[in-house]
């Protein structure tokens, strides 16, 4: 049973998914807490899940030919032929309708930004644009930032400059975790023949552009941050963190190596599931 | 050398009771303290998480004998300025200097001692007073018992110090193992005697 699971785990990339997944209840606890409702906590979280997860999977299944081209990508299930392409598109349009769906029966506006998220994601970025620019990373970055403002929105009851500010923050943050995977894996994405930011603009460039993307999504979590009212404390631990994401792409500019590279790629998922968590607490 | 797990798990609880102590242990200072023990612990924080992403590869960084200075040296001028008014001024003064004289002779490598007698005498400095103050100020009723425990961690801080220094000589009197053994929980030790230190002292 588990043996047959694994692969559709695999599908849903669940440290990714866990990731935005801990943005949006981050979003909403932002405006709600210490209010404490577990009735809409589940709802949210499980609406969230599946409409990611969905997404997740119907990228897959529409990239499922240039992973077979990648080394890093070739052994997904997908890919490698574990799982038949029609089994994959229904069970990521089923995940997304039902995430969609629960989130629109919570709360209208919810539903309608959790459904932009997919859209954006599945449609816009990776069947339109992904193969055709590098510029496609940056409504990947828009998709990404479509949770956090979608809790947001459920918890205040409305968009706010908060909740803007909150997405803004991903939006910046998602290039120094794209970009630093794209320089990583240069030659697999050159194989499967998708544009990237070093391929486009070479790896100098895509450096001095992660660290600037780098302290406008500092700033920005910054200033939500403050806007949220968190405790002069846990801004302090932020403007810590903040300043060793900046340091080290800093560093990736300055002295460039693989290493650091790497560690600014980790570094950077670390910083925000940290400043998600700090939200929450 | 690779990293264990259990290493990495010391590196962590570092990594969170240095977050801690920024975030809720040195509210009760005035504003310069503050910044100085946010910088020490900050540090603390950064260098643990980077301890587990890139492992003690990492420490072969040009910028480690730098940053690394920041920890005592934040943590002198958070005491000094808090329990010994009389010398403050003086005291970041002396800080300010010895930092800049520590990035300056790091920054522009020249042959000869004087790189060594620049760090040793501010981390000599530094590391005494974060050594000798807790444990003075205990000891003389000046705060309460449990704050000698920041001695303590002045003292382990030293001793960290010091196998970074023969690290990087290349000529360890200690091997490389051996320093990357004992490092991690040395600095989560260190940090707990700071943290419990500023607790119940």
């Amino acid at each position: 049973m588990l043996t047959k699971l694994r692969p559709y785990w695999s599908l849903i990339k669940s440290l990714q998914t866990g990731l935005l997944l801990s943005t949006g209840l981050a979003g909403y606890m932002s405006a709600r807490c210490p209010v404490f409702n577990l009735g809409t906590m589940v709802g949210l979280g499980l609406s969230l899940f599946l409409s990611i997860s969905g997404s997740t999977i119907l990228n897959m299944w529409w990239d499922r030919d240039i992973d077979a081209r990648m080394t890093r990508t070739k052994k997904r299930p997908l890919a490698s032929g574990q799982i038949a392409p029609n089994e994959a598109l229904r069970l990521g349009l089923l995940l997304s309708l039902l995430g969609v769906g629960l989130a629109v029966a919570m709360d209208a506006l919810y539903g309608l930004i959790i459904f932009a998220g997919i859209f954006f994601d599945v449609v816009i970025y990776s069947m339109w644009l992904k193969r055709r620019t590098a510029w496609g990373i940056i409504w990947g970055g828009i998709s990404g930032g479509m949770p956090i403002l979608a809790g947001r929105v459920l918890g205040f009851g409305g968009f706010d400059w908060i909740g803007i500010t909150l997405s803004l923050g991903i939006l910046f943050w998602i290039p120094t975790h794209i970009m630093t995977f794209s320089m990583k894996y240069f030659d697999d994405y050159k194989a499967a023949g998708i544009p990237t930011f070093p391929s486009t603009y070479g790896f100098h460039m895509t450096r001095i552009t992660i660290a600037v993307s780098s302290v406008f999504a500092s700033l920005a979590m910054g200033f939500a941050s403050f806007g949220i009212g968190m405790t002069i404390g846990y801004l302090r631990v932020l403007l810590v963190l903040s300043i060793g994401l900046l340091s080290l792409a800093a560093v990736s500019v300055f002295k460039p190596t693989e290493r650091t590279n790497f560690g600014l790629f980790k570094y950077a998922s670390l910083y925000m599931l940290s400043s998600m968590i700090l939200m929450m607490v | 050398m690779k990293m264990s797990v259990l290493d990495r798990i010391l590196l962590l609880v570092t990594g969170l009771l240095a977050a801690y102590q920024i975030a809720f242990g040195i509210d009760s200072s005035s504003t310069l303290p503050v910044i100085a023990y946010t910088i020490s612990f900050g540090v603390l924080l950064v260098a643990g998480l980077l301890l587990i992403i890139l492992g003690f590869d990492v420490l072969e960084a040009p910028a480690v004998v730098i940053v690394s200075t920041l920890i005592p040296l934040g943590l002198a001028t958070g005491l000094v300025w808090q329990y010994v008014a009389s010398i403050r001024v003086i005291y970041l003064v002396f800080v300010l200097i010895g930092l800049v004289a520590i990035i300056v002779t790091r920054s522009f490598p020249r042959k000869g001692i004087l790189p060594i007698i620049v760090l040793a005498v501010v981390h000599g400095v530094a590391g005494m007073t974060i050594f000798l103050l807790p444990i003075t100020l205990a000891v003389t009723g000046q705060a309460k018992p449990g704050f000698a425990l920041v001695g303590i961690g002045g003292a382990l801080i030293g001793v960290g110090g010091l196998l970074l220094a023969f690290l990087k000589s290349g000529k360890p009197i200690l091997s490389q193992k051996f320093i990357f053994s004992v490092l991690p929980g040395l600095l989560l030790s260190m940090t707990l005697c700071f943290v419990i230190g500023f607790i119940i002292g």
